[in-house]
């Protein structure tokens, strides 16, 4: 067997979905940005693949300013959450999967078990963050209002009762993590609407499209709501970008470069 | 539903009053006095971090868990097991993040109280005996805290099978139980030492070793 199939069909399920970016392309909200799937790409090319290319994930540029979410989210906050712990998981990621291309190499399998806590993590904390993003947009902006959703407000509201309904069901479950976490709203395969969370970095991996995600980790918002998380909810739907949302919510979004 | 109806029987009503008589003697959990001002244990850790931390965190899992324990009483007055078993997380939850934040303002002290002085006698003597010296204790205990992958504590234990003092790492607000027995724990939760140390979590765990109470933690390994 070639070395670079035997790669590919042993990484981790949901990291042997993500595609990278040939380039530093930033995230636009449903701009079908070009992606090039490094697993392809490689098993074409060079068996001796064992180490060097396995391509970096990148943190993807904002597609707005540090200061341009307030006052819903401090500039400081923004910088430190994208620039430092954003960068922080893609770092040790990328570690990470160096590390495994390396074990993978020599068929250390005691060493890939070793090693999948880290990449659960610090790869969780990449797709979280990397959808988190772009499903945030600069209040005032015609995006940023639940008309530019329509298909999916009419949804949440027939499922939830009414959009209000939906908002108070999603902020009980949120406030109700115990420890760091993540709530989400995703789209089963038979289109219902779904409200969840996942711990830590855990990211959603079974088959559902992701909708919406909310970091209810305390460096996202402690700086400026201290223990009010609740105001940090309420206060995060006045910066939802809605056209994403709805692209996401009829499947024409661009996949999320990671 | 059961519960309701259960209540306005005869029967169960005499259940339910004795259930508010006891209640009425059951004593509330409230938040434990801290020795020191908030201020006092800076600059390793800020007066803003400490104030929020006590009368805010520490208090919300203090009411919280009053709450639940509140519910939980009457899910065992009314027999509802169902209710009980689905009470726990948050009996876990709040309780924990009470036992756990009493442990900690105990073991912290400012420096002119004797904060970050090593500890003495047997407790000095088990941690030379598995860690070499106190220094590289601290650097392994650090190693901990930095594993930990979301919210979580370290903690100096004793394990009571085997004797042993040994370090480790529990999620959210987790208590030190069953064979183990709390000997000094380190809360590597964000709220702990964001508002001054940012994400630099790495600073602030080499900073609260100044501010250890090791008297406390002697005292407890002499119980232990
Ligand atoms: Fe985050």
């Amino acid at each position: 067997m070639q070395f670079s199939s035997l790669l590919f069909v042993q990484l981790p399920a949901f990291l042997s979905n993500l595609t990278n970016p040939s380039g530093p392309t930033p995230i636009v909200a449903s701009s079908p940005s070009i992606v090039t799937s490094s697993a392809s790409t490689m098993a074409a090319e060079a068996p001796k693949v064992a180490v060097a290319p396995l391509e970096k994930y990148m943190l993807p540029p904002l597609p707005y300013k540090y200061h341009e979410l307030e006052p819903y989210i401090s500039e400081q906050i923004m910088k430190l959450h994208h620039d430092k712990h954003h960068r922080a998981y893609v770092d040790k990621l990328n570690a990470a999967m160096e590390a495994h291309v390396k074990a993978l190499a020599v068929s250390d399998v005691k060493a890939q078990i070793e090693l999948q806590q880290a990449i659960k993590f610090n790869g969780g904390g990449h797709i979280n963050h990397a959808l988190f993003w772009p499903s945030l947009c600069p209040p005032g902006l015609l995006a940023s209002e639940p008309n530019s959703a329509p298909l999916l407000i009419e949804a949440l509201t027939a499922q939830f009762g009414s959009f209000d309904a939906f908002k108070e069901r999603f902020k009980v479950l949120l406030l109700a993590l115990q420890g760091s976490g993540w709530g989400w709203l995703v789209k089963t395969q038979r289109n219902v609407l779904e409200l969840r969370t996942t711990k830590d970095q855990d990211p959603v991996t079974d088959d559902v499209s992701v909708i919406l995600g909310i970091d209810m980790w305390e460096h996202a918002y402690y700086l400026q709501y201290w223990n009010d998380k609740a105001s940090y909810v309420d206060g995060i739907w006045n910066i939802i970008n809605w056209e994403l949302l709805e692209a996401r919510y009829d499947g024409t979004a661009a996949p999320t470069a990671l | 539903m059961p519960f309701i109806t259960r209540v306005v029987r005869p029967t169960a009503r005499v259940v339910s009053v004795r259930g508010l008589a006891n209640s009425a003697v059951r004593q509330k959990h409230t938040l434990p006095e801290l020795k020191y001002g908030y201020a006092e244990l800076e600059p390793f850790i800020s007066g803003r971090i400490m104030e929020l931390h006590y009368t805010k965190h520490h208090q919300t899992y203090v009411n919280s868990l009053n709450e639940a324990e509140e519910k939980y009483a009457a899910a065992v007055h009314a027999n509802d097991v169902q209710a009980q078993i689905n009470l726990q997380p948050l009996l876990k939850f709040h309780g924990g993040g009470h036992i756990n934040h009493t442990l900690f303002w105990e073991n912290l002290a400012p420096k002119s109280a004797g904060g970050g002085e090593p500890p003495s006698g047997e407790l000095s003597k088990a941690i030379e005996k598995n860690w070499g010296d106190l220094a590289n204790f601290k650097k392994t205990f650090n190693g901990y805290l930095a594993g930990i992958q979301g919210s979580g504590w370290s903690w100096l234990v004793k394990n009571k099978e085997l004797g042993e003092l040994e370090i480790i790492s529990l999620p959210n607000q987790d208590p030190v139980v069953g064979k183990y027995v709390p000997i000094m724990g380190i809360d590597a939760w964000e709220h702990a030492y964001y508002l001054q140390y940012e994400n630099r979590k790495a600073e602030y765990f080499g900073a609260v070793w100044d501010v250890i109470n090791w008297k406390t933690a002697v005292e407890r390994y002499s119980k232990a």
